[in-house]
């Protein structure tokens, strides 16, 4: 006869998982619960094993990996310019601010250096893709807390935003606009009234969504003092950005390391003190306005010049150039043959994405490929603290514990 | 002197470090018996309190054959610094970092998983991103990215019966 443990553990062996539940567990006092891979509240294919006395979660156990697409490894397989592709597709909310990271680390390694229009471009459209990411978890975190009408709102700027990536890069969500060394080409000439266009309405739809939520009895109900996390817990387990911050420490990259030209810009990094669902919320309610101020204030000085580096062992000349100069045809064609080397050495570079701080690990051997690409993606470590946030809730909270950490799966699993 | 050069100076003396030259982050290169009293020394004296990444590389064929990396984080003093390790390929393993830093843990799984490299002490060492009943370690070096075997005349009958098998089991 099967025990009920072997039923619900499906295809994990009893003896790997002895050490992570309880011993009620192993006599069937509690019941062993498979959350997904496939729960809509889950926010992609996340497998949380969960012991439950009753309604309420003694452990819970993440098995990540069903997103794993090997995205390191291929990275290692092609060249540098090649390489940047995959990096759109780690955290699909935030295509943008994985270039910008891979590209901050590339050009760091060639000493290249990026003109002031690119970086206030560059700091203009990572901005707008965190309000477009804070969009996407505030709509499906009010939906799963059964608010339905705020994800509608939501996406509705979302569309916005993507908009204007699509003006400048032709792709919605995977870009690829941000190149080493600059830009892949310049915004097109109505980037500036769009953007203005989207920055005179967004102050007032953040107001509204705080109307419909932030005074909402139901939703309070579901998040005051529910997955609450201590600043010196979260900062032990690696968590950041916005989860960490709702629990005190005002960490933010960038303010601490800035990059890109962000230290020109005024910007408070709200925090709260509660550590619970709610706070969490109230920081990225409250990271959208500032970003918009971030963008208005990078728009009113954007400086004129060009938009990419004209070093040419890293830059390919543009499509001019090659019609009348000899040397640019070779460096054109050197490049997209055999790629461009980067001087032997590594280097590991963070930013703040929407979700923490994502850093790049890459270290070149002196060739045109990786010898290693590494992601530390924010996903990966605040799904590693989602056990202490869960522990003694009920399970209807886990749906709220899991969505104000703002996780993206293919973001932890690459 | 500032907090970082004051705790390169202090590891460097006192468990024989060596600065690593090629490096952006400056990053010490620690040997592995001493790697768990350095990462200590760093946390309680001298403020990193984060463990930002742990991750590791693969110089196959050469020896010593992996470097594990740790980036550490100071929030309150905002400096960074890297310890990397040197790992043989022989039957590598290294001590655990734990009981220094909780988050730890799941790097040091995605080490074991990704590159074999065994934590010794660790509290949970199963895979985690692969499948629980994979084979091999998909970021070393040697490991095949994965393309379709070509079927040549001498192979042949080999494959076909693979996926003939493969077939077989789907079913």
């Amino acid at each position: 006869m099967t025990s009920p443990l072997e039923v619900s553990l499906l295809e994990v062996s009893i003896d790997e998982l002895k050490h992570l539940v309880s011993e009620r567990a192993l006599s069937g006092e509690t019941v062993l619960l498979n959350m997904g891979p496939q729960h809509p509240s889950t926010h992609g294919v996340l497998r949380l094993l969960l012991e439950l006395d009753g309604e309420i979660v003694i452990n819970c156990i993440p098995d990540i990996g069903f997103l794993h697409t090997g995205i390191e490894k291929t990275m290692e397989s092609k060249r540098y310019e090649q390489a940047e592709v995959m990096t759109d597709r780690l955290d699909y909310l935030n295509t943008v601010g994985n270039n910008f990271v891979y590209c901050l680390a590339v050009e760091k390694l060639a000493g290249l250096d990026v003109p002031p229009r690119a970086q206030a471009i560059r700091v203009i459209l990572a901005e707008l893709q965190r309000i477009s990411s804070h969009l996407v978890w505030l709509g499906t975190h009010a939906l799963d807390l059964a608010a339905m009408s705020t994800f509608l709102y939501c996406f509705r700027e979302r569309e916005q935003i993507l908009d204007v990536l699509e003006m400048c890069s032709g792709q919605r969500m995977m870009t690829t606009y941000f190149r080493p060394g600059g830009l892949w080409r310049d915004v097109p000439a109505d980037f500036e009234i769009t953007v203005r266009r989207f920055l005179r309405t967004f102050p007032k739809r953040v107001d509204e969504y705080e109307a419909l939520l932030t005074n909402n009895p139901i939703f309070l109900d579901r998040t005051k003092n529910i997955g609450v996390i201590s600043g010196p817990d979260a900062l032990a387990w690696g968590v950041t950005g916005p989860s960490l911050r709702g629990s005190g420490p005002d960490y933010d990259v960038r303010k601490v390391y800035p990059y890109s030209g962000y230290e020109q810009y005024n910007f408070v990094v709200p925090t709260a003190t509660g550590g619970d669902v709610f706070s969490r919320y109230i920081v990225r309610i409250e990271e959208m306005r500032q970003s918009t101020s971030i963008v208005q204030q990078a728009l009113d000085k954007l400086p004129p010049g060009p938009v990419r580096s004209s070093n040419r062992k890293y830059v390919p000349p543009p499509r001019a150039e090659i019609g009348v100069s000899m040397e640019a045809l070779i460096h054109h064609f050197k490049l997209w043959t055999e790629g461009f080397s980067l001087p032997k050495g590594s280097v590991y570079l963070p930013v703040e994405s929407p979700r923490g701080e994502l850093g790049v690990y890459l270290e070149s051997n002196g060739g045109p490929k990786a010898q290693r690409a590494h992601y530390r993606t924010p996903s990966f470590a605040h799904l590693q603290a989602l056990p202490l946030l869960s522990k003694g809730r009920l399970v209807a909270d886990l749906v709220g514990i899991v969505g104000s950490l703002d996780i993206v799966l293919g973001d932890a699993d690459r | 002197m500032t907090l970082l050069e004051q705790a390169i100076t202090a590891i460097q003396d006192r468990f024989g470090a060596e600065v690593c030259q090629f490096c952006s982050v400056p990053s010490l290169i620690v040997p592995a018996q001493h790697l768990v009293a350095a990462a200590r020394a760093l946390h309680d004296e001298f403020s990193f309190n984060m463990l930002s990444d742990g991750t590791a590389v693969d110089y196959w064929p050469d020896e010593p054959r992996f470097c594990v990396i740790y980036n550490l984080n100071s929030y309150t003093e905002h400096i960074r610094i890297s310890l990397r390790v040197t790992v043989s390929g022989e039957n590598p393993n290294l001590p655990t970092l734990e009981g220094v830093y909780p988050n730890a843990n799941w790097y040091e799984r995605e080490l074991w998983d990704m590159f074999g490299i065994r934590f010794v002490g660790h509290s949970d060492l199963r895979r985690i991103v692969m499948p629980y009943d994979w084979q091999g370690h998909p970021l070393r070096k040697d490991y095949p990215l994965g393309y379709e075997e070509p079927q040549f005349t001498f192979n042949f009958d080999e494959i076909a019966r693979r996926k003939h098998r493969g077939t077989q089991t789907e079913a």
